[in-house]
């Protein structure tokens, strides 16, 4: 189990969370002007990456924030908290 | 009594005797003797039989690595099968039974599958028992018979459990020598320390050793070093308590056995407690576990590891035999053979595979009068009735790969085999970390640490006293100073130290015979592996220890083969001619030993802490009038209130007409309502419903339908606009926390410019509905301060006001087509409420209504039921609800309704359905195909999503997806049953009553 550092409640288990996916992923603001490949894209395909992988997590059962997480998928380790909006792998490195 | 006990001596109290049975006979051990010591001691030799073979079988080990003695204690409800008989502490009462052999232990029937071994190899069953296909279900039950284990018990369990979440500085696994000084280390330091011990006390190798630790007995040495640990605040102990797993960020589960090992526990007491730790820091001191060697019929009654022996004789002062000898390939098994002749135990061989051991030991040896024979092994084992009597002895090759020469037999009944030690690396594996072969120590060591860790003492492959306890205080310091505390200093203590370990790894001993003409060479006891169906399985072209341990079964069970799992992986090596390294390990997974149910479900059991059940404030009264619930969600919801000799169907019927005909009244409480605050939570809105909010009038209501950004259908509900900035939206009572996890994600990361709040009012409203002609008529009785006439509060509007004296919200809104008001007050009054309706409205014959007859009703409009009519593919487009779909603004999943798949022609579409036969009612969920046809395949076109017997119209109805089915209006499909029944069907639009919608806005 995981320990993720919620940016306004501090450490917790990962059972306090939820898992939201690949992070940074911004809804397009003409919908209507895309093609249906590049609305599929946006909705469908993910990077899935081996390795260092940004995502959204909410601490559904704290605070009901949102926050990213810059994490490596292979280690568990985790780099980097900020929160949304921010830019990636903003912020101080994790212990 | 105790024949077999020393006469002084031992960490047992011979002033507190013990009375226990095992299989069903009478003996007497001591307080402090585990089930296996008190065995040995009482000379009980033959434990059980083998899985496969059904070989006798007899103690083998003296703790967790214990692979024969696997037994099944206590009775009823308590029972707990294949325990392994070395951790199972005795007390007064105990009952223990043999978990295999039938009818009986001595006399089993089954041992017949041993004379035929040659016909079991490796992969036997599933190479034999797969054909005829299906057969597999009748060969099954006699398998499982043959090979059973242990017996579950039937009856609920009568004891409780718990957990604790505790977080500590450093937690220190095991309590031997290094474990011990690591926490007094890192405990002196000031860090908080948790050390746990699977054993019932504290000590590891140091409860069976003998000699000296800093010029004291080693006994009185570990008493002082537990009481000053005991002392100190900051450090936990733990016995009797395992670490099972270790999992990412150092978070480890210690199980603790509470009051498995008493006769009388206080009930008060949880039976097994799991602990939840995060720990700063890990210091793994887990020890290491001797392996055997592999020769044939190395798994008779009497072969034991010298390291059991060793404890058997020192910690429990019980012999194993009148005489025996030693086989090792090491040093280590030296000490057991002069602790054998000391107890009296007559060592009539040390039996050294070496060609060339150590000097010093040799003359040890010779100086206790101990015959050794250096590059001799053991080729066969004579055995009588209950266990062996005789080891055949050979010379070996210089390479020691044959035998040179056969040299008769040497008087044996316990056989103390040491085919060197494998350190503990189970939890460092664990952590995703490496093991990593040793070819001088010839084992797997630690590899680098993954997680904040480091391993310790034996389980790093340090096989001296000495050593240990000075890596120990090593590990105790670094890991406190990596937890950022400024280390103390603590003295080493002194022990002997000794030289490098010698060992020469040998994997399999020979027997100068074919394959398949000598004794059976077991490499895993308890699943009957032997080396030649290792060397099968490689002939068969397995490659992968994953898939050779799969089709070989080396190293499942109880034990995980502990003590066997080694030799088995060098002899796979040896026949694909590659090293022990490149063939590897297999994966060490949680739990290092097993763990019960109960103490992984803890308190979270039944429906007050697993599964909560949540009722409305007017719960009682549905339970005191009869109501029948359904589970909606963790809801209970009133399904019908059938009156006295009413069936299901009758109340349904029942209750469907007094609404539509009178009034009904419907406690809506458990619809999910989320408070939407805020400047733009119009704009809020318009981006999450597919229809217009900005001109949403205070004191009006709207349906809205939500879908994910997919297009399909997610929710739909009625929200309504209860001031400038103030919104209540309804969902389904299933989908409530789900919406609102979606507004919320929605807002804080792609939206957090918009200022808009929710907040989760389900539980503060209870909600009343009452539908039907003589609704209004019925509120007006109770709600003076309202003007309820239809131009006044029209359809879709909403006002606030008192009814039955209590401040409510009052909705125009309608589930059933007819006249309705919901009205919503404080929860607190929600029974009030409801009574007070079911009061007055006596004289209106207002009638109770549950969730089957409201189904029915918006069914009867062909109302959705999202989740029931919908599945997750379904676009407001295929219900037939494009009118709610807004063409000037954008919203989630709005882009969806134009890709290819949603706008093709052939998708399946909401439509009605009638059968023919007015009382025949379609089964929900039946496949629907175009014509009546048993030519299979048969193409489906669709299935039915809703079907009730509809009290008001007289007939059946149904709702069904069906492909293309609104151009299909008059056509037919047919359902196809299981039973093989076909029901014909016309297509219709889906509203049977109505059709106009003019009821709801009288």
């Amino acid at each position: 189990m995981l320990e993720i550092r919620c940016p306004w409640c501090g450490p917790r288990d990962q059972s306090e969370y939820s898992f939201g996916g690949e992070a940074h992923i911004t809804r397009p603001l003409e919908p209507e002007s895309l093609s249906d490949q590049q609305w599929g894209d946006y909705l469908f395909n993910r990077k899935n990456p081996k390795g260092r992988h940004a995502e959204q997590w909410c601490h559904s059962a704290g605070c009901g924030r949102w926050f990213n997480v810059l994490r490596d998928t292979v280690t568990y380790r985790i780099e980097k908290i900020y929160k949304v909006g921010q830019a990636p792998g903003t912020g101080d490195r994790e212990g | 009594m105790n024949t077999r006990r020393r006469p002084s001596g031992g960490r047992i109290d011979r002033s507190r005797p013990i009375s226990f049975s095992f299989n069903g006979r009478r003996y007497l051990g001591y307080q402090g003797d585990t089930l296996a010591s008190a065995l040995v001691a009482n000379g009980v030799r033959l434990i059980g039989r083998s899985f496969k073979y059904h070989r006798p079988r007899g103690i083998f080990g003296s703790g967790a690595e214990e692979p024969n003695a696997l037994v099944q204690v206590g009775e009823g409800a308590r029972t707990v099968p294949n325990l392994k008989a070395t951790q199972v502490e005795l007390f007064e009462g105990l009952t223990a039974r043999t978990i295999n052999g039938w009818p009986s232990l001595r006399l089993d029937l089954y041992g017949i599958s041993d004379k035929l071994g040659g016909l079991l190899p490796a992969g036997f069953y599933y190479k034999t028992f797969m054909w005829p296909r299906g057969w597999w279900a009748r060969y099954e039950r006699h398998i499982r018979k043959a090979a059973g284990l242990g017996r579950a018990p039937i009856d609920a369990d009568p004891d409780h459990y718990d957990k604790r979440d505790v977080h500590c500085d450093v937690m220190v696994v095991g309590a031997g020598p290094a474990g011990l000084m690591a926490a007094l280390s890192a405990g002196r330091s000031g860090a908080t320390v948790i050390i746990a011990d699977e054993q019932s006390e504290f000590g590891g190798s140091l409860l069976s050793g003998t000699g000296t630790v800093s010029s004291q007995p080693m006994s009185s040495w570990l008493a002082g070093m537990v009481e000053a640990l005991s002392a100190m605040p900051e450090v936990r102990l733990l016995s009797r308590s395992t670490v099972t797993g270790y999992y990412d960020h150092n978070f480890l589960i210690i199980d603790e056995r509470r009051t498995d090992h008493l006769a009388r526990p206080d009930p008060r007491v949880s039976r097994e407690r799991l602990w939840r730790v995060r720990a700063g820091q890990v210091v793994l001191a887990t020890g290491a576990i001797e392996r055997g060697l592999v020769f044939a019929d190395n798994d008779r009654p009497g072969v034991m590891l010298a390291s059991a022996v060793r404890t058997y004789l020192n910690r429990y002062a019980a012999l194993p035999g009148r005489h025996g000898a030693v086989l090792t390939n090491n040093d280590s098994a030296y000490e057991a053979a002069l602790d054998m002749q000391a107890a009296g135990l007559d060592v009539t061989a040390l039996i050294d595979i070496r060609q060339r051991p150590a000097e010093g030991l040799l003359e040890r040896a010779r100086e206790a009068g101990i015959p050794v024979y250096p590059g001799h092994a053991v080729c066969g084992v004579r055995s009588g009735f209950s266990g062996m009597t005789d080891v055949e002895l050979c010379r070996l090759t210089a390479s020691g790969d044959d035998v040179l020469a056969y040299k008769g037999s040497v008087p044996c009944q316990v056989l103390a085999m040491s085919g060197g030690w494998n350190p503990t690396v189970h939890l460092h594996c664990q952590s995703g970390a490496e093991a990593r072969f040793d070819e001088k120590l010839g084992c797997f060591v630690p590899g680098d640490s993954v997680q904040r860790a480091r391993s310790a003492g034996a389980a790093k492959g340090i096989f001296d006293l000495g050593g240990c306890l000075a890596d120990g205080v090593e590990a105790g310091r670094m890991a406190a100073s990596a937890a950022g505390i400024a280390p103390a200093a603590t003295d080493i203590p002194f022990a002997k130290m000794q030289e490098a370990m010698s060992i020469e790894p040998c994997w399999e001993l020979p027997d100068g015979l074919p394959e398949g003409r000598g004794g059976k060479k077991f490499v895993d006891y308890q699943n009957d592996t032997l080396a030649s169906d290792i060397r099968l399985a490689a002939r068969e072209g397995y490659r992968s220890i994953e898939h050779v341990k799969r089709y070989t079964a080396l190293g499942f069970g109880t034990d995980q083969g502990k003590t066997g799992n080694i030799n088995g992986m060098a002899i796979l090596a040896r026949e694909l001619d590659q090293s022990i390294a490149a063939t590897g390990t297999t994966t060490f997974r949680p739990n290092y030993t097993p763990v019960t149910f109960g103490a992984l479900a803890g308190r979270g059991i039944g429906t007050e802490f697993f599964d909560p059940v949540r009722r409305t404030a007017m719960h009682t009264w549905h339970v005191e009038n009869g109501a029948r619930f359904e589970d909606v969600g963790q809801w209970k919801r009133p399904w019908y209130y059938p009156l006295v000799g009413e069936d299901m169907a009758g109340a349904v019927a029942r209750e469907c007409l007094a609404t539509r005909k009178g009034v009904g009244v419907l406690d809506a409480s458990t619809l999910g309502k989320i408070d939407i605050q805020g400047a733009d939570a119009a704009e809020f809105l318009n981006r999450v419903y597919t229809n217009n909010w900005a001109k949403l009038g205070i004191g009006r209501c709207r349906y809205g339908l939500m879908l994910g950004e997919d297009g399909m259908v997610m929710d739909d509900g009625v929200t309504a606009r209860l001031g400038e900035q103030h919104y209540l939206m309804t969902t389904t009572t299933g989908g409530a926390a789900h919406v609102l996890g979606w507004l919320e994600r929605w807002q804080q990361t792609e939206w957090p410019d918009l200022k808009v709040y929710f907040t989760s009012v389900t539980d503060r409203w209870a909600v009343v509905s009452m539908a039907g002609p003589n609704s209004r008529r019925l509120l007006q009785t109770l709600c003076d301060d309202i003007d309820l006439s239809a131009e006044a509060l029209p359809f879709m509007s909403c006002r606030q006001g008192t009814v039955a004296g209590i401040a409510a919200r009052v909705f125009r809104i309608s589930f059933s087509g007819e006249l309705a008001f919901e009205v919503n007050v404080c929860a607190d009054f929600g029974a009030h409420l409801w009574t007070t309706i079911m009061e007055a409205g006596r004289e209106y014959g207002a009638t109770p209504y549950g969730t089957e007859a409201m189904h029915v009703l918006r069914a009867e409009k062909g109302y959705i039921i999202v989740g029931q009519d919908t599945d997750g593919s379904v676009t407001p487009g295929d219900l037939g609800m494009d009118w709610i779909v807004s063409k000037d603004k954008d919203f989630i999943g709005k882009r969806s309704l134009y890709r290819p798949d949603t706008i093709r022609g052939n998708r399946k579409q909401l439509v009605g359905l009638l059968t023919d036969d007015p009382e025949v009612r379609l089964p929900e969920g039946a496949q629907l195909v175009n014509e009546a046809s048993t030519d299979y395949p048969v193409a489906m076109v669709g299935h039915v999503t809703s079907s009730y017997q509809s009290a008001c119209l007289g007939h059946s109805i149904a709702l069904a997806l069906v492909k293309g089915g609104r151009s299909r209006k008059g056509g037919e499909v047919y359902a196809q049953l299981m039973s093989g029944e076909v029901i014909r069907a016309t297509i219709t639009d889906p509203l049977f009553y109505d059709p106009d919608n003019a009821l709801q806005k009288t």
